[in-house]
């Protein structure tokens, strides 16, 4: 923070000699001294904190469950029971025996795949909504009603159409993560400033232009908060699905190991999903951050 | 009669819930080229809704606008507007915001090197190209007013449109503005209808001030000739006796004549 405060105070004195200026060069992107020490010492600054609660939870949760007749297992008697599970994620003996990696993508592929069509026809339709005013308040309601589905209510209906595992799993992680992409980039759309348009009407934009150097990025912020909102919604159907669909991928093990009653691997499990569904949003925030220039917030 | 801008008797009406409401009644006006008009009213009189008639984003309901003997008919570059708000493209620079209008005005006409001198030109005549590199939401909201400028001027505009275009700035940042446009008016000698209602920024640019009176259907009150020698230096403004009777008589018809009705 304070690094940032630092660029914007000192550019913000300009203003006052600006009125007598001559011409000037374009400035040099500079490299400010100190800079590096400063980012360590954030990185430092936000790193420590995070590590000194886990710590913390870590032995709150040793010191409760560390009696080893308790049900739910410490963080020690995990590390014994799933020593392979957590230190080799690549270990594959065929069928179902594979290491969490291995589940871990299966499911990340099918959200890739499902996921990808959502964004797309969702942008499309969103696009196509926002700019129709009949059309929003035709099927706004319909949106906000079917949004509300939870995704485990859909799987049901997916596997009476498509009678398998594979499609319906897509299915259901389309079907939940659409919504709040159409309804964000409708309400892009929706709000366009219109002194933006006014500036491509004065400049005699073509439709087409006026579509990609104005509407797009005006409405990128606000895609990317639905795209946000889809992913992990996806994340959560696919994880629920799997446990009911079988086969292969991190929600069927986790249902797997708990027929098998190996709750510390289901444990492992469970931070593999959190951090795969952080990485999930962090990435599509940082491509957000990308596609907008700076203009969303990630 | 053929001036190089001409309003000719534009009524507008807007419609609001079924009730249709005057806003201009029959507004003419003459503006030769090189000359710089400033339109003085008070706030909801339809002074804004007039220079959106001129820039052909609003339609008048009857009569027309005819500029370098050609009727409006819709937007365009040759009537360029700065907008109060600057409408600086956040996710542009202010080069790239620049650049945006050389390239659709000149993108036949100039070279792809040409484009590039004749944006940092425009630049340079608002002092900015220290901040070529640099997003809207980086610099100040004077600045950006001046990217702005820059952007109608890179146009080539046959007329610049001011819409308030100081409105949203403190005193200091308006008073260097104000010098600027003044002094790009002179180098470039462009013709300027500006929205205001600062009675010394009118005395100060123009060079003849019009006067609205109070909508709905507000019509031109009084038309005001400002005889003072260009350059005009704000500090001598204050001793030249005639700086203060023109303002004089601009405050007189704006409170004593026509005063705004309690809001």
């Amino acid at each position: 923070m304070t690094v940032l405060a630092a660029v914007k105070s000192d550019a913000l004195p300009e203003v006052a000699s600006q009125s007598s200026a001559a011409i000037v060069k374009l400035p040099q992107p500079k490299r400010r001294p100190g800079r590096h020490p400063a980012f360590a010492g954030q990185v430092l600054a936000s790193v420590v904190p995070p590590l000194l609660v886990i710590t913390l939870i870590l032995i709150v949760w040793q010191i409760a469950c560390g009696d080893p007749a308790s049900l739910f297992p410490g963080p020690l008697s995990i590390w014994e029971q799933s020593r392979e599970l957590i230190v080799d994620p690549f270990f594959n003996r065929g069928g179902v025996d594979k290491g969490l990696f291995w589940h871990v993508s299966t499911s990340l592929s099918r959200v890739a795949i499902g996921f990808s069509m959502a964004a797309l026809a969702g942008v499309l339709l969103g696009v196509w909504i926002g700019a129709n005013k009949w059309a929003l308040r035709a099927f706004d309601p319909v949106f906000q009603v079917l949004r509300t589905v939870p995704p485990l209510a859909w799987l049901p209906i997916s596997l009476a159409l498509f009678r398998e595992a594979q499609p319906s799993a897509l299915f259901v992680i389309f079907i939940t993560s659409i919504w709040p992409v159409i309804i964000n980039t409708a309400v892009g759309i929706r709000n366009l400033p219109q002194d933006y348009l006014n500036v491509g009407r004065v400049l005699r934009l073509s439709s087409a232009e006026m579509f990609f150097r104005i509407m797009a990025p005006a409405a990128t912020p606000y895609i990317f908060t639905g795209l946000r909102i889809g992913i992990g919604m996806s994340w959560l159907a696919i994880v629920a699905s799997e446990m009911l669909l079988g086969g292969v991928g991190i929600g069927f093990f986790i249902w797997d190991q708990y027929n098998a009653s190996r709750i510390s691997d289901i444990i492992v499990a469970l931070i593999w999903v959190g951090l795969v569904g952080y990485a999930l949003d962090r990435f599509v925030a940082l491509l957000g951050r990308f596609a907008s220039r700076g203009t969303a917030a990630s | 009669m053929s001036s190089y801008l001409s309003i000719e008797n534009v009524s507008v009406t807007f419609q609001r819930a079924g009730v249709v409401s005057d806003v201009l009644r029959s507004i003419s006006l003459a503006i030769e080229q090189g000359e710089y008009v400033s339109i003085i009213g008070h706030s909801g009189c339809g002074k804004s809704t007039l220079l959106n008639v001129v820039g052909g984003l609003v339609a008048p309901v009857s009569g027309g606008v005819i500029l370098d003997r050609r009727e409006v008919a819709g937007p365009g570059p040759e009537r360029a507007i700065v907008f109060q708000n600057h409408s600086l493209l956040p996710w542009l620079s202010c080069y790239e915001n620049v650049r945006l209008a050389v390239d659709k005005v000149f993108g036949r006409t100039k070279s792809r090197a040409e484009r590039h001198d004749w944006t940092m030109h425009n630049l340079q005549l608002v002092q900015m190209t220290h901040a070529a590199a640099k997003r809207p939401g980086e610099i100040s909201g004077g600045m950006k007013q001046r990217v702005g400028i820059a952007r109608a001027l890179a146009m080539e505009p046959k007329v610049l449109l001011l819409d308030e275009p100081f409105g949203a700035l403190d005193a200091l940042t308006r008073a260097s503005l104000q010098e600027a446009v003044s002094e790009i008016h002179a180098r470039v000698g462009c013709t300027i209808l500006m929205i205001t209602h600062d009675v010394d920024e009118a005395v100060f640019l123009s060079d003849r001030i019009v006067m609205m009176t109070n909508g709905p259907a507000a019509i031109i009150g009084e038309i005001l000739d400002i005889v003072l020698p260009r350059p005009r230096c704000r500090v001598a403004m204050l001793e030249e006796p005639r700086f203060n009777q023109y303002r004089q008589k601009v405050l007189d018809f704006l409170y004593s004549r026509h005063a705004a009705r309690a809001a």
